[in-house]
């Protein structure tokens, strides 16, 4: 028997050498699966590493930590916290994102107490740089300690000036000393807290309470508990919920980011399928002929499984290696979020980790395995006699025609679409996306047999030849379509869905953009403000018809969340729709209403905000009740905004101060010309950010753009790995045909003929394959459309059709195609007719 | 639809003094000044031992391999002069090939395969189906003609094979140890009718074989040996 099984692994490893093409490619698609797979899991760990790190080192070791809104709460709170008894330490926080306008980049401030921090956050107490005035400099008050990156980024050394900007004014502060004990990845700054309220006008205001508890204290009930007696707004809650709520930042972009890659793992693994079965179908004899010798059943099987895995293993680890470098340059040259821009300021590095890379590898080799599996068991059980005759797969493939499977599986697909989101995320879409995919290919059999035994007849010899083929051999055309519609069903989807997108940002753009002119107090950072005064002066300038300001600033509405954006601008009740994108009817309000409230879409989705219902917001430490109005599209923030008149914010707060400025013009005055008034005449004026609607679109159309550049990445990746399966799936026939063009030769046909007829069956394969890729992509495109991005961004988006550019894919694909079909074809008819007809079939 | 027998008589293939050596490494010389007429009608068999070169002479012929010297004009034409599409032009329609393995095309139906020399010479369907009909009838296979290639015997395969030679009544076949895959008793049967069709349409044909049985059913037998190629004196029945 052994000797039997070396005969056999002598004949496979023939073969292998006779024909290592099919099998290298199928490798390589693996590895580029494999690799596209891990790359984008370890970026996401090493940002997700790096991101943990931050949020650990400003909490420290609290046990509890008390959040308000973004302006804070008063700090009256803190003595009533601090004398609790089951608190042992209780340290006060004030923070801020300040512009740094000398190095055009925000710096987050952060003012502690330091007497009260060295127990809770020691990381965060600065080292005097000199010793002999070093508490001097900890309690100073215009002194700061910047983390070693700022220090880094900013091009500053302890002794330094550093200038931040406040509401309008510049403010000088000393750089005493740094933050050694931050490491790396931290970009901010440490002052004490008194000078932080004075310096940044945080006077009598909290952004946080980090709180130590008694030993003993379960600290999650104890947070219950304080929530009760809190201030509205202002929550209590353990660590673990605030890095849920950070995780949870970038989550729904990650596990987009996790499907792509697996969408590249698929079509590597479908590759894989495809020319594993191909080379098994095309020593369908050669197999048969074992069995004759005596390999029984199980033995062939494990035979061809064992190539299967083989092929696997060498892919994966070849996978793996490719992804770890690909990590390592994106970090390098992208950062972390993938241009996403969820993680500001965090500067992650690639670590290798040996538990994704087993499942990276795992996934890869059972990918290789379950492709040779289907036509290795089909082999075994072929009746040996039977496949020891040439055409005889042909039959084997024909069992496979039936639709009734595959269309039970789209059925299926099609009915998940229909279920909610698990915990936030699509989780049935992404399963209706794969069963559609799956179901569609193995309607392949049927359609190419449907469709190509339709084929007109020809008098011309090419096309009577090509039909023919394609006629006579459906179960094979169905292979290479199957590749050419999983690739390009989910190129075309992508590019529906981005387009679409992409499409809906600029509608949107263009219907939150009225005005001619927009000012922002500071480029970045919350710390720049425009004063009653300044908005007086900016109303009151010649040229300036008409001015509306608007408050933008964050409320926490639940721990676990990411804040909620709380927008305070004029908006006429009446009709809401003149300054907010509404999607459905809004609210006509009635005297008597409490006020009112537009929200975005995710308001809805994740706190159940809808139109008509009465809500609460917390608004200076008080509960207010207000009605939601309507629902609008905010494109700029996927974890909710809520819209509210600036009269009833200025009314219920009490806060004058606003953050942003839009312009319209009287006519003749131009925006440039109003922006250089406006820099003269209020003070501080050059601090503040002129643009035009035309640069902001520009610029968000920019950062669109760049937050899909790695989706065009893989989308791309799913190209090459399609045309790689096209040439795998026409090489491996091509080899088989060699005696088909041998014969073709002798019979009188001439190589160009021969040329020419492989180029159209290519062609129309392609053709057939991106005809049923656009249907399957549209499919597939609406799911990501209207399930996939709704659930895991709350935002809709009306489809839009780029046909130019779908057209130009699917013809570059046919072309793609036809090109490769002739190349692998120049291969078999290399061999030489006369050589080709010597063998038997 | 037999097509008039052609004139018996006219030269259709002469070979003068041909050669041809292998070079791959050394040179290896398989064929050493080879003459041969063939006449139109004339069938003749050519036999000699395994490896002597009786194939590389079928291919000089065929245009599918060159000569290294020597002169083979057939129709009336110099393969030396010929390009690969003339080359190719003159196979498709002047000659028929019957090969060991069969080689009829897996995905074609055996009337598609029958068909094919007719498409490929521009006849119409209408006729083509005619003429198939009747070369299926004439080879014994008719009503297979939906068949598919798997579904048929050795010696089926080969009678699908000697139909497709002939069906667009070239003036030469050629048939390489066309009963090589079959046994004595289908052999027979598919040699009496090889000789039949190759009469039928008046074509002349060259029969390499290593059957004494075989060789006989042609009109004479040429011995290819290392010193060229003679007439072979009739095997004695105890020499078979
Ligand atoms: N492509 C080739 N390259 C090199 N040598 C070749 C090639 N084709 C044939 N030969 C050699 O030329 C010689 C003649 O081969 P050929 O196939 O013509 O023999 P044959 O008479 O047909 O033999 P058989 O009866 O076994 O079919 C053989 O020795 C063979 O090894
Ligand atoms: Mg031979």
């Amino acid at each position: 028997m052994s000797g039997l099984r070396r005969a056999a692994a002598e004949l496979l490893l023939g073969e292998l050498r006779a024909h290592p093409w099919p099998a290298l490619v199928g490798v390589l698609a693996i590895a580029i699966g494999v690799a596209m797979g891990y790359a984008v899991q370890l970026i996401n760990q090493a940002a997700l590493a790096e991101f943990s790190r931050t949020v650990n080192s400003l909490m420290g070791n609290a046990d509890i930590e008390i959040r308000g809104p973004r302006t804070g709460f008063a700090e009256s709170l803190y003595p009533r916290i601090a004398r609790l008894s089951d608190v042992v330490v209780a340290s006060p926080v004030v923070e801020a994102e300040a512009w740094v306008p000398q190095h055009k980049q925000a710096l987050k401030l952060v003012g502690i107490d330091v007497f009260q921090a060295a127990q809770v956050t020691p990381g965060l107490i600065g080292r005097p740089s000199s010793p002999r005035l070093a508490n001097l400099d900890l309690l100073g008050t215009d002194t700061v300690f910047l983390s070693p990156t700022a220090l880094a980024s900013l091009d500053l050394k302890p002794g330094d000036a550093l200038t931040v900007q406040v509401g309008l004014r510049p403010v000088t502060l000393r750089i005493a000393g740094a933050l050694p004990a931050l490491g790396e990845g931290l970009h901010l700054g440490v002052m004490d807290i008194g000078a932080a309220q004075w310096r940044l006008d945080r006077l009598g205001h909290l952004q946080r309470i980090d709180v130590r508890l008694r030993p003993g204290v379960d600290a999650a009930a104890f947070a219950e508990t304080l929530n009760a007696q809190l201030p509205a707004g202002v929550i209590a809650s353990t660590p673990q919920d605030t890095r849920q709520g950070t995780a949870s930042l970038s989550r729904a972009y990650r596990v987009n980011l996790n499907v792509l890659a697996l969408v590249a793992l698929f079509t590597g693994a479908f590759l894989v399928f495809s020319s594993q079965a191909l080379s098994v179908l095309r020593r369908r004899s050669q197999l048969a002929l074992l069995r004759a010798l005596g390999v029984t059943r199980s033995g062939l099987l494990r035979l061809v499984l064992t190539e299967g895995a083989l092929f696997g293993a060498l892919g994966a680890l070849l996978g793996l290696a490719l992804g770890y470098v690909l990590a390592a340059l994106v970090l390098r040259y992208a950062g972390g979020d993938l241009g996403g821009g969820y993680f500001d300021g965090v500067r992650p590095t690639v670590h290798f980790d040996a538990e994704s890379a087993l499942l990276f590898f795992a996934l890869g080799l059972s990918a290789a395995v379950l492709g040779s599996a289907a036509p290795a068991g089909e082999a075994a059980r072929a009746q040996p006699a039977r496949a020891l005759k040439a055409g005889d797969e042909e039959a084997a493939l024909a069992k496979l025609r039936p639709p009734w499977s595959g269309l039970v599986v789209v059925a299926i697909g099609m009915a998940l679409t229909q279920a909610g989101p698990v915990s936030g995320l699509p989780v049935f879409g992404y399963l209706a996306i794969a069963l559609l995919l799956v179901g569609a290919i193995m309607l392949m059999p049927w359609l190419a047999h449907s469709v190509f035994s339709r084929l007109p007849a020809s008098q011309r010899a090419v096309f009577h030849l090509a039909y023919a083929r394609l006629a006579g051999a459906p179960g094979r055309a169905a292979i290479g379509l199957a590749g050419i519609l999983a690739s390009f069903s989910l190129m075309a989807a992508m590019v529906i869905m981005v387009a679409s997108f992409r499409q809906s940002v600029d509608d949107w753009l263009q219907a939150i953009l009225p005005a001619q002119l927009y000012l922002r107090a500071s480029p970045g950072g919350d710390a720049g403000y425009f004063s009653e005064a300044a908005q007086r002066i900016i109303a009151s300038t010649p040229g300036v018809a008409r001015a509306e300001f608007s408050r933008v600033s964050q409320v926490l509405l639940d721990a676990r969340r990411p804040p909620v954006t709380l927008i305070a601008r004029q908006i006429d009740a009446r009709q809401p729709g003149r300054r907010l994108p509404l999607v459905g009817a809004a609210l006509t309000l009635v005297p008597g209403d409490p006020p009112a409230v537009w929200v975005s879409e995710a308001m809805v989705d994740l706190y159940g905000f809808r139109t008509g219902r009465l809500i609460a917001l917390p608004l200076a430490g008080r509960s207010v009740t207000f009605v939601v109005a309507g629902v609008w599209r905010d494109y700029a923030r996927q974890y909710g905004t809520v819209a509210l008149s600036r009269d009833d914010y200025r009314a219920l707060t009490g806060d004058t101060h606003v953050s942003d400025a839009a312009l319209w013009l009287a006519p003749g005055a131009g925006p440039a010309q109003i922006a250089e008034r406006l820099r003269h005449r209020l003070a501080g004026g050059d601090n503040v950010q002129y643009v035009q609607p035309g640069e902001i679109h520009v610029a968000s159309m920019k950062i669109f753009d760049r937050s899909f550049a790695i989706t065009y990445l893989l989308e791309t990746v799913a190209v090459l790995v399609g045309v790689f399966g096209i040439g795998a799936s026409f090489s491996a026939q091509a080899l088989a045909r060699s005696r088909e063009f041998g014969v073709l030769r002798h019979l009188g046909v001439t190589r160009r003929q021969i040329g020419a007829m492989l180029a159209l069956e290519g062609a129309l394969l392609a053709l057939l394959g991106v005809t049923a890729g656009l249907g399957l992509g549209w499919c597939i495109a609406l799911i990501l459309i209207q399930v996939v991005n709704p659930q895991s961004f709350h935002w809709t988006m009306s489809v839009h059709m780029p046909w130019l550019l779908l057209v130009q894919l699917a013809a570059a694909l046919v072309v793609a195609a036809a090109l490769t079909a002739l190349a692998s074809g120049r291969r078999a008819m290399s061999a030489g007719a006369v050589h080709a007809v010597r063998e038997d079939w | 639809m037999e097509a008039p027998p052609r004139e018996a008589g006219q030269p259709v293939l002469s070979l003068t003094a041909i050669s041809k050596a292998y070079r791959n490494g050394r040179a290896r010389v398989v064929l050493r000044d080879i003459s041969l007429t063939l006449t139109s009608g004339e069938y003749v068999a050519v036999m000699g031992e395994s490896g002597v070169g009786k194939s590389t002479l079928l291919n000089l012929i065929a245009g599918l391999d060159r000569a290294d010297g020597g002169r083979i004009v057939f129709a009336g034409q110099d393969l030396a002069e010929l390009d690969d599409d003339a080359m190719t032009a003159l196979r498709r329609s002047a000659m028929g090939f019957v090969f060991q393995a069969f080689h009829v095309l897996p995905h074609l139906s055996v009337e598609q395969n029958v068909a094919l020399p007719l498409l490929l010479n521009g006849v119409g369907r209408a006729e083509s189906a005619a003429r198939v009909a009747a070369m299926l009838a004439a080879v014994g296979l008719a009503g297979f003609g939906a068949s598919r290639p798997s579904e048929l015997s050795g010696g089926e395969l080969q009678r699908v094979a000697i139909a497709r030679a002939l069906i667009h009544h070239p003036p030469l076949v050629l048939a390489d140890e066309p009963t090589g895959n079959l046994d004595p008793e289908t052999a027979a049967q598919v040699l009496r009718l090889l000789r039949d069709r190759i009469k039928a349409v008046g074509a002349a044909g060259i029969l390499v074989t290593h059957s004494a049985l075989a060789a006989a059913t042609a009109d004479r037998t040429l011995l290819l040996t290392s010193k060229g190629l003679a007439p072979h004196a009739p095997a004695s029945p105890i020499g078979v």
